[in-house]
């Protein structure tokens, strides 16, 4: 049992302050709080040279503009040694001409992994599953996700949490299932009587007083 | 390391930012905005270039050192 707490680490959780880190990547070391200020997504995967991972790591870049746009940077992560992340990403060029424009850190003692709880030794106990963890300017945990080693990512739902959380941020509401941008919000849920009373009166959208959707 | 070799000259990134100190005392802010790097770069870079002692440190701000200065002449 205790073995397999010393390989599994801290599993962080939302809305918690992310662990600090200290860690050599492709471009030099950087510390978590290197990225304070902007939106961070931390990933893991378990291989370099793997064939999901480089699909992943390609569909990363490409999303990599966009993610830009919303302040958002990039930062992978393996149990694998930088010349190795080097040798991937250059690889990864050559046959495909897409660039790995973020740094990757190479995390051989497993420093990070057990601090955000990204070995899962059902899974394997040497490699990080698939990890996304989102998070904010203030460096806390907005978003964890988990993907087993068979399934890659999908980057249009990684982009449409980027997109809600920020919109929630900016705006004081929640977003309903498959929520778009452009699409109506979902107004806080009213927390008294009077305010259920007054809610339908409001002009929103309303199914009924603890659900009703508005037009940003 | 990013920003200087193992020989201890800056990198390009590295002259990037040294050439950026050379008008004077800049927050990571605003050498990011005139270099064009991501502000986490700078943020690490700025540790590099002043732990190999070509640029120096005024609380949130950094100026060219005497021998960051020589480097980039």
């Amino acid at each position: 049992m205790e073995e397999i707490k010393e390989q599994v680490g801290h599993m962080p959780r939302i809305g918690e302050l992310a662990p600090a880190f200290e860690a050599v990547t492709t471009h030099g070391v950087l510390k978590l709080e290197d990225f304070k200020g902007s939106w961070l997504i931390l990933f893991s995967h378990p291989a370099d040279f793997t064939p999901v991972c480089t699909t992943e790591f390609i569909a990363f870049s490409e999303i990599h503009p966009e993610l830009q746009k919303r302040g958002v940077e990039l930062l992978g992560l393996s149990v694998d040694s930088v010349s190795s992340h080097i040798a991937w990403a250059r690889n990864v060029e050559e046959k495909t001409k897409v660039k790995i424009p973020f740094p990757i850190i190479a995390d051989l003692n497993k420093e990070v992994s057990l601090a955000y709880g990204m070995i899962h030794p059902g899974q394997s106990k040497t490699e990080t599953v698939r990890c996304v963890f989102i998070i904010d300017p203030n460096q806390k945990i907005r978003t964890i996700l988990y993907y087993p080693l068979t399934t890659g990512r999908n980057m249009d739902e990684i982009l449409r949490i980027i997109d809600a959380l920020q919109t929630t941020d900016k705006n004081g509401v929640a977003t309903p299932a498959n929520w778009r941008p452009g699409d109506k919000v979902v107004v806080p849920p009213p927390n008294t009587q009077e305010m259920a009373e007054e809610r339908l009166k409001q002009g929103y959208e309303c199914v009924d007083w603890y659900l009703c959707k508005k037009k940003l | 390391m990013a920003c200087v070799s193992p020989d201890g000259k800056p990198t390009e990134s590295g002259t990037k930012m040294l050439r950026a100190l050379q008008t004077g005392l800049k927050s990571p802010e605003e050498i990011a905005k005139n270099t064009g790097l991501p502000l986490f770069r700078v943020r690490s870079g700025l540790r590099e270039l002043t732990q190999a002692g070509l640029a120096d440190q005024k609380e949130d701000s950094y100026t060219l050192s005497e021998k960051g200065a020589g480097l980039i002449k």
